[in-house]
């Protein structure tokens, strides 16, 4: 055997969908948490609820990197559907655990180290219980990984007692299934790999989360009262999350609920329902996916014209049309960014980390507030359904900002108040809101057709151009409440790489173990702030990474700073996978080549 | 009464029936909706109802623009084509105490927006839906909506290729809490039902025929003015009391069945056939069958079930309108984003 390989490998667990292997992939990633390891959870799933098959890698590496890797070293080959798919693609010299019971011909591990274990068997003999079988037959993989490769006893019993609410019965059952397979390994299987995980202390102070739970409680804390919704893969996680939290957070004693959600007829709906909330004075949300918000379109443009707060969770998928629902992408920008028909622009925060989810969905209606428009957090699968090991969530600075809701004493202020009306240069109009008062002088009629100043019908063109030049100017000053670029290096790079949202940790992975030295700067929001002009103004070449086809934030950019088109350069992947640092190094050096 | 005598006269809240009146009128010279925009100024004064107590709601086409012309002093949302009832909803759960006065036409609410009135039905908001129905899309100049008749014909000749919607018999089946139609050309019926629409605690919805007097007024059509005096049919007529009034009406015993609604007030049903009751729904369904089936239009309160729960209380929404409640109630607390936090690290 060769020198061991600690804390520095992936094990990809092969099995089919809806098996009860999620909990059981869930229970590794988990128990290595509390060894002190963070281990980047990728969980591949078919659209299916049954039968399909699944992969789940689990990677664990020196510098606690949570990007995907490409390659595993070791493989849990347990569904008869893709064992020879699976084998087929592994890596010669890996590890290769199967299941004895598939009768997979001896000649194809050759070369591979080969640990073989009768999974149906083993739970025939000792699974007594038929009707528990099926559910707990899957634990027996969790022992034999634990005994093979190191994760301590403790961390994996401490693991089930909480993910099953230490009820001492349910805990008993899994351990004793788990056990099976630790028992199993002990006597049976001979260590002959190099890999093994190790206590380490990568995990101090952080939390283990996905990034719809992380959105859904921003939402709550953001002051979200009115959710509503239609299910769409990979967002409805987040659907479900508000309505957890809505009821954990929200609900007076008495059973009075501080929030209300609709599950909505459909996309154009949910979205309508946001918008009738808002007008109304609610702090109104939504979450959907790609074909969600195509639907939303025309409610998009009716919201920005008319001046309505909203904010949208977009937790991006593969498109176009159906796509494939369970992959991942950053492809809706160009869609997002000037959504509707006619000239519309609307600002999006862009999230790379849990953390960050929490922080930019309870942001998201502030900035909706403050201007008065449909906001987007854009979110994708790979942040939102993956489980992360990510720094934990920070109680919001700054109270809300409900932005310039008119009042009596306020109208009292205004010589003449007029609901479109630009008071204070900024193009943002003051807003009343319906119920709020009994003075007539507040309420106006609320239109998507042209109006001028005070809502009165107007197909005036001057009333209409300044009117959309208002609503251009207003949108543009989005910037200053907006979260800021982050830029990691000197600055004076001759080479500055621009990327954002969850393909950051694939970045940062690539860029700390290239030679290359590299400026790097993560966008968190559009539209742009004034540093990313300067950052591309100061860098030679610069390079925009992301996960679409027609490199959409390259676009974006070149049309907001025309000045700086032909220096931006694109790096696209879009095969429906969470980014790998290893195909950034590759495209940049190849990149980068080129002169 | 004179017409400046009319103006002068307040109601119960201090309003002249020129405080409910709105924009003036754009709609062709005769238009039925004119007429409806008329029944709903005469009865919000009749009522006394306070206008930031309501907000208007619409859609698209010369329907959805009428809102502008009653009601003045009051919110409104004009929405896009077909979506009026996903933003009255939201506007519903937001703040409850606003009752959406919707106005919708045929093409907003049968063909574009049918998913969304129907969803609508199902939840049973405090909300007022008048369906300002002539069977054609004006706007547009002329085609055919989804409650044309077949045997209707455009002003060209031409017959509809789809066989209609009754607007009344899916919101019936749909569980729709109080169902009534009536003809624009009615204000005898049609303001006391729009009276009842606005006391009904939950979905009142209203379908009236609303002759097109451009595209659809000709002696062919099945929506004109003609044909609905030939084939309308009243199984009672109408009567509303508001609960602040206590005005005594005659009606002989036997034939008039009062239905009080939730807020004191009642509506008195003379009854020209004995055997309705618009509390059956058994008999309503049958009624609007039977009328159809010969060519015959009902007209009048068909139906009302007061003991559907109003989505607010299904949603168990606060007192509170949640548009009201403040950050300390809104906010979870740093304490607990610790514990959520601490509870993340196993």
């Amino acid at each position: 055997m060769s020198k061991s390989v600690v804390n520095d490998f992936t094990l990809n667990i092969a099995t089919p969908n809806g098996t009860g292997s999620q909990t059981s992939n869930t229970i590794i990633f988990r128990a290595l948490y509390h060894m002190g390891i963070a281990a980047a959870a990728k969980n591949l799933f078919p659209s299916n609820i049954q039968g399909l098959p699944t992969w789940f890698s689990i990677r664990v590496s020196a510098g606690g990197w949570q990007a995907r890797a490409e390659q595993c070293e070791i493989l849990l080959t347990l569904n008869p559907a893709t064992w020879n798919q699976d084998i087929a693609n592994h890596p010669r010299g890996g590890v290769i655990v199967d299941n004895t019971d598939y009768k997979i011909p001896e000649s194809r591990f050759e070369g591979y180290v080969r640990y073989s274990v009768p999974f149906e068997s083993l739970a025939l003999k000792h699974l007594r219980d038929a009707k528990l079988r099926p559910k707990l037959k899957n634990l027996i993989y969790v022992g034999v990984v634990a005994q093979l490769f190191g994760i301590e006893e403790e961390s994996v019993q401490a693991t089930i007692r909480a993910m099953f609410a230490n009820k001492q019965e349910l805990f008993d059952v899994n351990w004793e299934a788990c056990k099976i397979g630790i028992d199993y390994a002990k006597e049976n299987l001979k260590k002959q790999d190099p890999y093994r995980f190790a206590r380490a202390n990568q995990t101090a102070g952080k939390i283990l989360i996905d990034g719809n739970d992380a959105c859904g409680l921003g939402a709550v804390y953001g002051g979200c009262t009115a959710f509503t919704w239609y299910p769409i893969t990979p967002a409805s996680s987040l659907g479900e999350a508000v309505i957890e939290f809505f009821r954990k957070y929200r609900t007076e004693k008495d059973g009075t609920r501080n929030y209300a959600v609709v599950q909505a007829e459909d996309e154009l709906a949910a979205i309508g329902m946001v918008l009738g909330a808002g007008w109304a004075g609610a702090r109104a949300a939504t979450s959907t996916s790609g074909p969600g918000i195509s639907l939303m379109g025309e409610n998009f443009g009716y919201g920005y014209y008319a001046e309505i707060p909203a904010v949208v969770f977009d937790v991006q998928r593969v498109g176009p049309s159906t796509g494939l629902p369970t992959r991942t992408q950053q492809s809706d920008l160009l869609l997002v960014a000037f959504h509707s028909h006619g000239d519309t622009s609307f600002p999006m925060l862009i999230p790379a980390n849990a953390a960050e989810c929490f922080e930019f969905a309870w942001r998201a209606f502030d900035v909706a507030d403050r201007y008065q428009t449909p906001v987007v957090v854009m979110s994708d699968l790979d942040l939102g359904m993956n489980t992360w090991v990510s720094e934990p969530l920070v109680y919001p600075d700054r109270p809300f900002d409900r932005g310039k809701i008119l009042t009596p004493e306020k109208l009292a202020q205004l010589e003449k108040w007029g609901r479109y009306k630009d008071v204070d240069g900024d193009g943002i109009p003051y807003r009343s809101i319906a119920g709020r008062t009994q003075d007539s002088r507040f309420s106006y009629f609320t239109r998507g057709s042209g109006h001028d100043e005070n809502a009165v019908y107007s197909e005036s063109d001057q009333v209409y151009a300044r009117n959309l030049d208002r609503l251009a100017r207003k949108i543009r000053g989005t910037v200053q409440v907006l979260p800021e670029p982050v830029l990691a290096g000197k600055g004076n790079a001759e080479v500055g790489i621009i990327a954002f949202g969850s393909t950051d940790h694939a970045v940062r992975e690539a860029l700390a173990a290239n030679e290359t030295a590299a400026d790097y700067l993560r966008l968190r929001a559009y539209p742009f702030h004034d540093s990313v002009g300067e950052f591309i103004a100061g860098h030679d070449r610069v390079v925009v990474i992301e996960q679409n086809q027609q490199g959409q934030m390259a676009q974006l950019l070149r049309m907001a700073l025309p000045e700086h088109a032909p220096k931006i350069e694109s790096i696209t992947y879009y095969g429906g996978l969470p980014l790998s640092a290893a195909f950034v190094a590759r495209a940049l050096n190849g990149t980068l080549a080129k002169v | 009464m004179s017409e400046s005598a009319t103006a002068q006269k307040t109601n119960r809240v201090g309003l002249t029936k020129e405080d409910y009146g709105g924009a003036p009128s754009t709609m062709c010279k005769g238009c039925g909706h004119d007429r409806i925009s008329e029944a709903v100024i005469q009865a919000a004064f009749h009522l006394g109802v306070e206008s930031h107590r309501i907000v208007k709601m619409s859609g698209i086409g010369c329907s959805s623009k009428t809102p502008a012309y009653f009601l003045g002093r009051t919110f409104g949302l004009n929405a896009t084509h077909g979506r009026m009832p996903s933003f009255a909803t939201g506007s519903y759960v937001a703040n409850s105490a606003l009752m959406p006065l919707g106005v919708s036409g045929d093409g907003d609410t049968a063909s574009i927006g049918i998913g969304q009135f129907v969803h609508l039905v199902r939840r049973n908001p405090k909300m007022v839906y008048i369906v300002e129905n002539n069977g054609v899309y004006g706007l547009t100049k002329g085609q055919f909506s989804a409650t044309a008749d077949r045997e209707s014909p455009s002003k060209r000749g031409a017959l509809p290729s789809e066989g209609p919607i009754d607007l009344c018999s899916l919101a019936l089946d749909l569980g729709c809490s109080f169902v009534a139609r009536s003809f624009s050309g009615d204000k005898k019926q049609l303001v006391p039902l729009i009276e009842a629409a606005f006391s009904h605690n939950g979905l009142a919805f209203l379908d009236v025929i609303s002759p097109c007097v451009t595209f659809n007024n000709h002696d062919e059509s099945t929506k004109s003015y003609t044909y609905h005096k030939d084939h309308e049919v009243h199984y009672h007529d109408v009567t509303f009391v508001p609960h602040f009034e206590h005005i005594d009406v005659e009606y002989e015993p036997g034939s008039v069945q009062t239905v009080p609604l939730h807020d004191g007030s009642k509506l008195h049903l003379k009854k020209l056939d004995a055997a309705y009751d618009p509390t059956d729904f058994q008999r309503a369904a049958h009624a609007l069958r039977e009328t159809r089936a010969n060519r015959q239009i009902l007209t009048g309160l068909i139906y009302i079930n007061k003991g559907t729960p109003t989505f607010a209380e299904t949603l168990k929404l606060p007192a509170t309108p949640l548009a009201s409640l403040d950050e300390k109630t809104l906010r979870p607390s740093r304490e607990a984003l610790d514990k959520f936090n601490a509870a993340h690290r196993v």
